[in-house]
């Protein structure tokens, strides 16, 4: 089985490396050396297809000079691994000459994980009937239901970071991840259905209440599209379900907020702080210590503890969200930022769990307050132009609203808006607050985060169906 | 020791009644970024890996089980190897599971490594970023900003052995610029994406990422969201590939195995416009992705999917085709060691046509022409067929491009828009993905605006 030293690799070895890694003028080094082991498991046509483990281990270093980063990384944990790529990753301080400088790190700070059942404690036996079980569960909704696939995946990632500012700490970070995907079978096609359970924990995020209820509400989902009428085509009020209506937040504006893409002038959002950008009913909030969570962290991966930050209060741009290089160069401190996939990528300003803070409203009162619309029960993907705001979603679960009650069930499709101009469109947030797992992408880094919101309502965004 | 003889050995391993299969990777990657006349980042690496897979026959068939690690110290492979024999005794025992046998089918003679990735100094390839982004800020006056100018190369070697005879080994290398303008009118900004790609920096023109950047940004300045309609659509080679590569998703035998396509079932008819002729085929080298083994180390091999509009085969890995009683097309897929092999799409191309881009506005004469696609893995369902995808690109009247518009989609069913081509461009662009495209003109599509 595999184990994890608190420490990867001695302090004595990673204030060399430091050392090294400053000896040509660094003004700054950091090391950050990672160990993680994740596990996998498929179930599909109710065969379990494959069982897969990978172990990934090594330690990546950076070194700032001016406006410059060099970067290397290794998979060779030794001294003089560690000290090779120090010395690759401080060749872009061309000048040369820095000299010796003595690296002291004082104590480690450690982060131990919340996490009660971990993944190497965990029977693969015990995986597998959990994913029959859930096949078990997603079929008995119906004979329309064809297929099943159910797929379960954890990860212990264990880091420690080390830089020339004297922090030293590690984080153990736990994740646990399950899915389901249907297809009901009818006379108009195939329809999907998709339920994930995600959080910062331990096996013991799956009870067997969640997975039964995520079996049947993706079986549910697809069983109810095969009903599904073709999505209008244009601008229609639209309701969205509390849970997974967050992500539209983290794509439409929640990228615009992240200090890389505002240093840059690459965001709609630069130079807006302090005006209102949004309706008075938005809050949004980027929060790394939501514990349990898929976005959450105890320490951000350049060793800074993780914190709740506004971005956005009563409609209000209050701040941005930052890692070290962006807050240092506006003289200020990290917002716990900071993340990278993995030691083989440079950190930049990523988000944890972004939600919008809930409000009054009823949920039911708001639908039976709109006298046609598109409901959205669930939202899929999506993607944003951080420059010009416009972003697109799919919609993987959606209904009319005719007079103020949702009807028909609608084919999948996208919809499409613009993010400063949907958050002024926001005119009811109720108060049933709940949270998505989802994965977000940037720069080609993947990284777990969280979004959430209660149901709400846009007074019109564009629906990108075929019908009239 | 080679790589193939460290792999080779590791087969020594196994055990009576096991099959093992070996992975091995190795390489090294450069990537700078440049902005504002400096290096903003600039990383260097090598990595190395394994991924093994274990096959027990069993009375039920075959089990398999498979583990990976990012090294190739010896340790780490052979606790991968111990991970991924446990891992097989919990796996569904299955009659077609198996590894790849060879086939007979004669390797490509392609050369994908160029050494020069490896002899081009460092300071060659950091001018080229700062260059790339000098001539984006200067290629017009509307520019603004530029978001990062990139450079990136790799060279890398890998190996497929297994004890049921596979022996493949490979290289191969690429270098890539590509850069993202900002460009603005005042009211507005807009961006456009330029790149060059190709095996080594010498293959690299920065002036055509240059100006393709530019021009992309400043001609949707001003876009506006027209009204909704319907109407013929012109893709631009980058969203056909992308539309392409959609379109070979459902051509993969397993998700035809298993129902999950909408070409399901249809050998023979006509699924698509009868200009309609589409291959996979990493034997060629013009495509950026070509290659001489497949994911399982078989030859890959050219194969016609639809000809003439009509669905004339899918393609297979081994597992996928022995459930569908047929040979592996050499079609194997593979995402780096940590992935296993399936069925897919390498280096799809679709026949040329006889018409250039103008000539293809000039007959659309009214409609509107798709220079990028967005939500394309939320709008796109390839079971269904349903397609909604965002949209930015410009309005063609009059046979002509005229003004810009944004924040729109283009729906349609996959199945309806491949029987609605009309037109097919002789534009081909090779691209650093898994197609090549063209343009492509179809017609009856929904667009959405206000």
């Amino acid at each position: 089985m595999v184990t994890m030293s608190d420490t990867l690799v001695s302090k004595e070895v990673l204030e060399n490396t430091l050392a090294q890694a400053m000896s040509r003028g660094g003004e700054f080094a950091e090391v950050f050396v990672e160990d993680r082991a994740t596990s996998s498991a498929v179930l599909d046509q109710r065969r379990i297809e494959e069982l897969s483990s990978g172990r990934d281990r090594g330690a990546g270093i950076r070194v700032v000079v001016g406006e410059t980063t060099g970067f290397a990384h290794t998979a060779d944990l030794s001294e003089s691994g560690l000290l090779a790529a120090a010395q690759a990753a401080a060749a872009v301080a061309r000048e040369g000459g820095g000299g010796v400088r003595e690296i002291a790190l004082g104590p480690l700070t450690h982060y131990p994980t919340h996490a009660t059942m971990l993944p190497a404690d965990v029977d693969k036996a015990r995986k597998i009937d959990l994913l029959r079980h859930a096949d078990d569960v997603a079929r008995s909704q119906g004979p329309s239901v064809t297929q099943v696939q159910v797929a379960l995946g954890d990860s212990s990632r264990h880091f420690v970071v080390a830089n020339s500012e004297g922090v030293y700490a590690s984080d153990h970070q736990i994740r646990t991840r399950f899915n389901i995907s249907c297809v009901a079978t009818g006379d108009t096609g195939m329809q999907t259905g998709y339920r994930p359970i995600a959080g910062t924990r331990g096996f013991e995020l799956l009870s067997e209440g969640a997975v039964e209820e995520a079996a049947r509400g993706a079986a549910q989902q697809a069983i109810t599209k095969l009903d599904a009428r073709p999505a209008p085509s244009g601008d229609f009020p639209v309701v969205l379900a509390g849970g997974s209506g967050g992500i539209l937040f983290h794509e439409a504006c929640g990228h615009g907020l992240e200090a890389d893409a505002i240093l840059k002038h690459a965001s709609v959002y630069t130079g807006k702080v302090g005006q209102q950008v949004a309706s008075s009913l938005v809050t949004l909030v980027d929060d790394g210590t939501v514990t349990g969570e898929w976005g959450y962290l105890a320490l951000d991966d350049e060793g800074r503890p993780s914190a709740r930050n506004v971005l956005i209060e009563n409609g209000v741009l209050t701040d941005y969200m930052w890692d070290y290089l962006r807050s240092r160069k506006e003289g200020r401190v990290s917002s716990g930022n900071g993340r990278r996939q993995s030691y083989q990528y440079l950190p930049m300003v990523r988000m944890t769990n972004t939600y919008l803070l809930e409000g009054t409203s009823d949920a039911d009162e708001i639908i039976a307050q709109t006298p046609r619309g598109v409901y959205v029960a669930q939202l899929g993907g999506g993607q944003v132009n951080t420059a010009t705001g416009d972003f697109v979603f799919g919609m993987t679960s959606a209904f009319l609203i005719e007079d103020g009650k949702i009807t028909a069930p609608l084919r999948d499709c996208n919809l499409i808006g613009n993010g400063p101009e949907v958050l002024k469109r926001v005119d009811a947030v109720a108060n049933d607050f709940s949270m998505m797992p989802g994965t977000c992408g940037k720069d080609g880094q993947q990284v777990p985060v969280g979004t959430g919101q209660a149901t709400m309502r846009l007074t019109s965004v564009t629906i990108g169906g075929t019908a009239s | 020791m080679t790589l193939l003889e460290q792999a080779t050995r590791i087969l020594e391993s196994a055990t009576p009644g096991e099959e093992i299969e070996v992975y091995l990777s190795s390489g090294v990657d450069t990537e700078i970024q440049a902005y504002q006349g400096e290096v903003e980042n600039l990383s260097t690496a090598s990595s190395s890996g394994v991924g093994i897979r274990v096959l027990r026959d069993s009375a039920g068939g075959a089990q398999v089980g498979v583990a990976w690690a990012g090294s190739l110290e010896l340790e780490a492979i052979y606790d991968a190897l111990r991970e991924a024999r446990d891992n097989a005794r919990f796996a569904t025992e299955d009659e077609y599971i198996a590894f790849a046998r060879p086939d007979g089918v004669t390797p490509a003679d392609l050369t994908l490594a160029d050494k020069s990735v490896l002899s081009t100094s460092l300071d060659e390839k950091i001018a080229m970023a700062i260059e790339l982004e000098r001539l984006v800020r200067s290629g017009d006056d509307r520019i603004r900003q530029v978001d990062s100018a990139n450079y990136s190369d790799y060279v890398a070697e890998a190996v497929i052995v297994s004890t049921t005879g596979i022996k493949a080994a490979y290289e191969r290398s690429g270098a890539y610029v590509s850069v993202e303008a900002i460009a603005t009118d005042g009211t507005g900004d807009q961006t456009g994406w330029g790149l060059s790609a190709g095996r080594s920096p010498g293959d690299l023109d920065i002036n055509v990422a240059a100006t393709d950047a530019v021009s992309r940004a400043t001609r949707m300045l001003g876009a506006l969201k027209p009204a909704s309609m319907r109407c013929t659509a012109v893709f631009d080679p980058r969203s056909t590939a992308t539309l392409l590569s959609i379109i070979g998703g459902a051509l993969s035998g397993e998700a035809v195995n298993y129902g999950r396509s909408f070409f399901a079932d249809r050998i023979g008819e006509d699924v698509a416009s009868s200009m309609f002729t589409l291959l996979d085929d990493p034997t060629d080298p013009r495509h950026f992705s070509a290659s001489v083994f497949d994911g399982e180390g078989l030859s890959c091999r050219r194969n016609v999917l639809i000809e003439d509009g009509r669905l004339r085969a899918f393609v297979y890995d081994t597992v996928s085709a022995r459930r569908a009683g047929t040979v592996s097309t050499g079609s194997a897929v593979r995402s780096g060691i940590a992935g296993s092999p399936s069925a897919g799409c390498r280096a799809l191309q679709l026949m040329a046509g006889d018409v250039n881009q103008a000539e293809i506005f000039r007959r659309v004469g009214n409609g509107i022409f798709v220079e990028s696609l967005t939500g394309v893995h939320s709008g796109v369902n390839p079971i269904s067929g349903d397609f909604s995808v965002g949209v930015t690109g410009l309005m063609i009247r009059d046979g002509e491009l005229a003004e810009p518009v944004r924040e729109i989609t283009v729906a349609s069913t996959l199945q309806r828009m491949l029987l609605d081509i009309v037109l097919v461009g002789n534009d081909v662009e090779w691209l650093p993905a898994s197609a090549a495209g063209q343009s492509l003109a179809i017609e009856g599509i929904t667009v959405s605006g206000s």
